[in-house]
């Protein structure tokens, strides 16, 4: 077995999939660590995968002129990180900057989607996975948008 | 409907009194002797074009042969061609008028070395509510719900220390719908004294019913007799011949239920749009409860006082939290006074906060009707109505 | 009904616009749950309810965490030691910590919502062993608005107690994490099956937590949220308080969600 097969099987994220589809997302996967203060991509560039967030954290953010780097979300344990690889015209929208040491698999963009195309049954279930992923991910944001805790006056 | 027979009532006290029979003089006396009992007697009145209730020394100052015309929206005052001294039913007043009068000074707080001191007001008078209607009498023990078991300083006293003269309902006004709410056209409870005006045939007699032991002591220093048969059975016909003549209607059953499951029914805003949020249906409900305070300090900062008045679930204000009002549409605020009359008022005490008075439906300047809304409500049930109309492609013409 | 002078012993300034009093209780002693309000009065100008902070455990000060949006509340937080306040109170219902013993517990807060929370907190550490895991989770609008940031800081050198806190939005200094306090739920260590919850923040942050804790395996009857509304009164009179059936000053403030039925969430109730 792969050192990813063995990683991917524990991640509540592929909770619910075969062995065998886990197996072939696996092939496109490779473990990787990033330190602190790194970047895993910037804004604008090419965007040809996509992460699991094992350990650690990343934030999210844009460059404000005369503010640095700002974080708008950050990810943690569990999260995934990068859609952009799915949809032209495959460029990163933001920056991912490394908070606090992270471990994370990346899996690759293009094999992954290749994967997927040739067997509708396996790309479904990820499918499934992303967008409820990024249905909750949208949700907080709405919420972060309501400024809730602001003072009313 | 009560058997027509002379039965006798037992009083609260569970003493059983023959009913009495006094005339107008015997009125008379009645307020008299209360007013000899240390009594404040507020009654009816007529104040402007409206009957109000303030104090009365005899029945001269009763609307003698008058009589009030309601409709939603209306209140008129016209001359009868008899000389009733209870011919009319309810006008915009009822008896929290004196039982937590708007704008009371709750207490009075005077700067001292230690922070302040605060002080009760002064004992308010002892009151005795003459010819309150059966509706109005149990809007007080919905009121006593509410604040004797907290024991309210404003209230209890002023309570407690009332005598209620009841006068059974003859002649109901269109907007009532007491028999609907089982609090009319008969008192059941709740009095000192129970009257029924009776005038027919060139007899005009009042049959007198003590409550209470204090009722029944009252009515022994007056020069009453007792009442005959035929009398008590003539005007026992006229309270039950009231209850069929009552001009509306509201369907109780299942209210609660109704009520709970509608309050996403978009005719709540329908209502909303007719809602001038004026307050009035409010103010004139005998057992509308909510309150205010108002805080007022001397201009030296030496003293200030904590003002009670009446509020209204219908104004912004009152739902206001840091940030904006809970309620901030009219239709919401509708449907907050409504559910909390006749649904959540059942959670909370345990009785429905409506006494099928009317005053609402007369006093509402757009002419809102809760026992309309509440059928409408029931017509539009969400349980059995689905919401959305449904988009059918027309048939290609031939 | 009559508020009851007591002596301003201090007054903090924990943000901006937030300040909590310490208050020299009348008579004796001073005795409350957690969770429980009182009415403080700023002579002739005003009422508002107002959580308890403190530690239940100390019956020598009123200890009331005050955020400055209105003509009373701006009076309250203007007090200097040695001024008066009025108190009546204290009114309403509390957290149910005995509800947790034997069970892990997590307590989710936004925004000034950590201070009815804290003698919650203050209380379920004092009796530490009668808890499994215990959890803060805590999502502020900004690192610099972080009510009780110092207390905070030490919760966190605890081993006994997981503090995790976020913000709506991050500044350059901010390592930790940026997003609503929901998403730190995934982080926490509790039993779904058992476990007890605490809420308490703005309304829209409560209904998004109890969503997220119920998709968890979570069930109403566990969980207990902090309501507000308008209160005049504090003992279920003035009505201004109704929230469907209830009035929040007596049947809350503090509600077990099981027990207060899809009404309560309604629009405008």
């Amino acid at each position: 077995m792969s050192e990813a097969f063995d990683l991917l099987v524990d991640q509540p994220f592929f909770k619910g999939m075969t062995e065998d589809q886990i197996r072939v997302v696996a092939e496109t996967a490779t473990p990787v660590s990033y330190r602190e203060g790194e970047f895993i991509f910037f804004e604008g560039g090419k965007a040809d995968s996509c992460f699991l967030i094992l350990d650690g954290g990343v934030a999210l953010g844009l460059e404000k002129p005369g503010h640095g780097p700002t974080a708008i979300l950050t990810l943690h344990a569990g999260d995934l990180l990068g859609w952009s690889w799915l949809y032209p015209p495959y460029r990163w929208s933001y920056n991912a900057h490394i908070h606090v040491d992270t471990k994370a698999i990346r899996f690759d963009g293009p094999r992954l989607k290749e994967a997927a195309d040739a067997d509708p049954v396996l790309g479904y279930e990820l499918m499934k996975r992303f967008t409820d992923m990024l249905v909750k991910r949208m949700q907080s944001i709405r919420i972060q948008l309501l400024d809730v805790y602001s003072t009313p006056r | 409907m009560w058997p027509l027979v002379p039965y006798t009532r037992a009083s609260q006290d569970g003493e059983v009194t023959a009913p009495l029979v006094i005339d107008r003089e015997g009125v008379d006396a009645l307020i008299g002797e209360l007013i000899n009992r240390g009594y404040e007697v507020v009654g009816p009145t007529v104040r402007g074009q409206t009957i109000l209730y303030d104090t009365i020394t005899s029945t001269g100052d009763l609307p003698v042969g008058i009589r009030d015309r309601q409709e939603a929206g209306t209140y008129r005052l016209e001359k009868r061609d008899d000389d009733a001294l209870f011919g009319y039913v309810v006008g915009p007043q009822s008896w929290k008028q004196f039982l937590t009068p708007p704008g009371t000074v709750f207490w009075k707080g005077l700067r001292t070395e230690d922070g302040f001191e605060t002080v009760a007001p002064e004992e308010p008078p002892k009151y005795a509510f003459f010819g309150a209607r059966p509706c109005d009498v149990a809007a007080m023990k919905i009121q006593d719900d509410v604040y004797l078991p907290i024991e309210d300083g404003l209230y209890t006293s002023r309570r407690k220390r009332s005598f209620t003269v009841a006068v059974n309902c003859t002649e109901p006004a269109s907007t009532c719908f007491c028999a609907s709410m089982g609090t009319g056209p008969d008192v059941n409870e709740g009095y000192d004294i129970a009257l029924t005006e009776v005038l027919s045939g060139g007899q005009h007699y009042f049959l007198a019913e003590a409550g209470s032991d204090e009722g029944t002591d009252v009515l022994a220093a007056l020069a009453a007799r007792d009442a005959r048969d035929e009398e008590v059975v003539k005007a026992r016909r006229l309270v039950v011949h009231a209850a069929d003549q009552m001009g509306r209607k509201l369907e109780t059953d299942g209210l609660k239920d109704l009520l709970y499951a509608n309050l996403e029914n978009p005719y709540w805003a329908e209502i909303g749009e007719r809602c001038l949020s004026c307050t009035n249906c409010t103010m004139v409900c005998p057992t509308c409860f909510c309150s205010t305070v108002e805080d007022r300090q001397a201009l030296d900062g030496s003293s200030a006082e904590r003002v009670r008045t009446w509020d209204s679930c219908f104004t912004l204000d009152f739902s206001y939290i840091h940030g904006g009002a809970v309620r901030s549409s009219a239709g919401a605020r509708y449907r907050q006074w409504l559910t909390h009359k006749l649904a959540s008022w059942q959670d909370q005490f345990d009785s429905i906060g409506c006494v099928g008075c009317g005053r609402c439906i007369a006093w509402c300047p757009v002419g809102i009707d809760i026992t309309k809304e509440v059928a409408a409500i029931r017509e539009r049930d969400i349980r059995l109505v689905s919401v959305g109309t449904p988009i059918v492609k027309e048939a290609a013409s031939e | 009904m009559h508020p009851v002078p007591c002596r301003v012993h201090s007054v903090v300034r924990e943000l901006e616009d937030t300040f909590t009093l310490e208050l020299d209780p009348p008579g004796d002693g001073w005795e409350f749950a957690p969770g429980q309000f009182t009415m403080l009065y700023a002579f002739g100008i005003g009422e508002v309810p107002i959580s308890i902070s403190g530690d239940p455990s100390d019956s020598s000060r009123i200890v009331q965490t005050i955020r400055a949006v209105g003509p009373v509340t701006d009076a309250l937080t203007a007090v200097s030691p040695g001024d008066f306040v009025g108190v009546r109170g204290p009114y309403g219902t509390s957290w149910p910590t005995g509800s947790a013993e034997g069970r892990d517990l997590l307590i989710i807060t936004g925004g000034i919502g950590l201070a009815p929370l804290r003698p919650a907190i203050l209380e379920v550490l004092d009796h530490r062993d009668r808890y499994d895991n215990i959890t803060l989770l805590y999502g502020a609008r900004s690192p610099g608005e972080l009510l009780f940031a110092e207390e905070l800081q030490e919760w966190r050198g605890r081993f006994d107690l997981e503090v995790l806190i976020t913000v709506d939005r991050g500044d350059q200094v901010w390592r930790g994490p940026v997003g609503v306090v929901t998403s730190l739920i995934g982080r926490a260590s509790f039993d779904p099956e058992s476990a007890v919850a605490f809420v308490c923040g703005p309304e829209i942050m409560m209904r998004f937590t109890i969503q997220e804790l119920l998709s968890r395996g979570f069930t109403d009857d566990r969980l207990h949220i902090s309501m507000e509304r308008n209160m005049k009164c504090g003992i279920g009179l003035c009505g201004h308080c109704q929230l469907g059936p209830f009035f929040v000053c007596k049947d809350g403030p503090i509600f077990r969600c099981s027990e207060m039925g899809d009404t309560c969430w309604t629009r405008e109730v």
